[in-house]
């Protein structure tokens, strides 16, 4: 295994917290930024990140021929057209599911690792096989949660088996952000998940409705350079990621009505 | 807390539901974390207080076992008042 790529495993606990929504950013991101990077679509039930990618067209053999060494790893591999850079492992037929192991996922994980510098995973919902098998071939994982106390109660969970399995660093990811809602007071605040699960924090992503378009069309926000909130997120991610220090965008900042200036004024801790 | 608590305090409204989510998420977290239902915490606390019992007067209304988590690690915090020591059964 090439010792310098790094192997990122993306999970939640929670489902539909956002997971697919950051590894197709985030890869886009990285490979605009010019490292070579490959998407591991670990989530063999229900996969999706093809659809996300817009590359649901252009599959021909996935994870499941490469392991069975029915194909090469280059023959599965989809590259994305405008950027070069990135390329998808698409996830086999859901029935892997009855047969896959840990020493699967790794074997997959370490012939990616060989050809890219960043393999970022995918990993489905829940703590059971699936996430087991994802966790075992990574060393480093971004965990993303919304500031709902499911979301975050399950975040935890997750972070408790990362924990126990070595893995490091662990990230945190907030996604779906209301800076409103946290200025009133009625959302968990960015420090209030931080605080609870005691992780730094990469980044958080705005809620915004463009997250919807792009998926409809397929073209994950960073592709295009958009300057729309989470577009503006996800490219920071990708650049703290890098190593870059960007400054977190600030919730209660996006607000500047007199309004957002009294909701700031009332959310003021007192004790 | 925060200014729109206390101001709601004041006016007897709910406090608000950010700060009702957090209280409730570091309560369960600490039962998550130390795998205990609040079933096996009770059992414990009042195995707790008598072994307690035996050496100090212990106020058993007022004594409490609980969970408490900071930064990902969990303490059991007792809180057992105490009225006074029984003396003889210290060498008990
Ligand atoms: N920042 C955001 N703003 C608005 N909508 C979002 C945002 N992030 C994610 N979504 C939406 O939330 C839904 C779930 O996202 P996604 O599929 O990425 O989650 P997931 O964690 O991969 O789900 P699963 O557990 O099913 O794999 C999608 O409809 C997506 O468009
Ligand atoms: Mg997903």
């Amino acid at each position: 295994m090439s010792p310098n790529t790094r192997i990122i495993l993306i999970c939640s606990g929670k489902g539909g917290v956002g997971k697919t929504t950051l590894t197709a950013n985030l890869g886009i991101a990285l490979a605009k930024q010019g490292v070579r990077t490959a998407v591991l679509d670990a989530d063999f039930g229900l996969r999706n990140l093809d659809l996300l990618l817009g590359l649901e067209n252009r599959i021909i053999y996935t994870a499941q021929e490469v392991l069975e060494e029915s194909c090469r790893l280059e023959q599965a591999l989809v590259k994305h057209k405008q950027e070069g850079n990135l390329a998808l492992l698409p996830a086999g037929n859901p029935r892997m599911l009855d047969w896959l192991k840990p020493e699967d996922m790794q074997r997959i994980v370490s012939m990616l690792a060989e050809q890219f510098d960043y393999v970022l995973i995918d990993c489905p919902a829940g703590v059971e096989d699936g996430f087991k098998n994802a966790a075992s071939a990574t060393n480093e994982a971004i965990v993303i949660t919304t500031p709902e106390i499911s979301a975050v109660r399950d975040a935890d969970r997750v972070i408790g088996l990362l924990n126990t399995n070595g893995i490091k660093p662990i990230q945190l990811v907030l996604n779906r952000v209301r800076p409103k809602m946290i200025a009133s007071q009625e959302m968990l605040s960015v420090d209030d998940v931080t605080d609870i699960l005691a992780l730094p924090l990469l980044g958080l992503v705005l809620e915004d409705e463009q997250v919807i378009v792009s998926t409809n069309r397929g073209e994950p926000l960073t592709l295009r350079g958009s300057r729309s909130p989470a577009a503006r997120c996800y490219g920071n991610i990708a650049r703290r990621l890098q190593g870059e220090e960007i400054p977190l965008i600030d919730p209660s900042k996006e607000g500047k009505g007199l309004r957002d200036k009294f909701r700031r004024l009332m959310a003021t801790k007192i004790f | 807390m925060t200014l729109r608590d206390i101001l709601n305090k004041l006016i007897g409204r709910q406090q608000t539901s950010a700060t009702t989510a957090k209280e409730r998420l570091q309560l369960v977290l600490a039962h998550d974390r130390s795998d205990l239902s609040p079933e096996l915490l009770d059992q414990m606390r009042s195995e707790i207080l008598k072994v307690v019992a035996k050496y100090v007067e212990i106020d058993m209304e007022e004594g409490a076992v609980s969970l408490e988590t900071e930064d990902r690690m969990t303490a059991l915090v007792a809180n057992l008042p105490i009225k006074r020591t029984i003396k003889s059964s210290l060498k008990a």
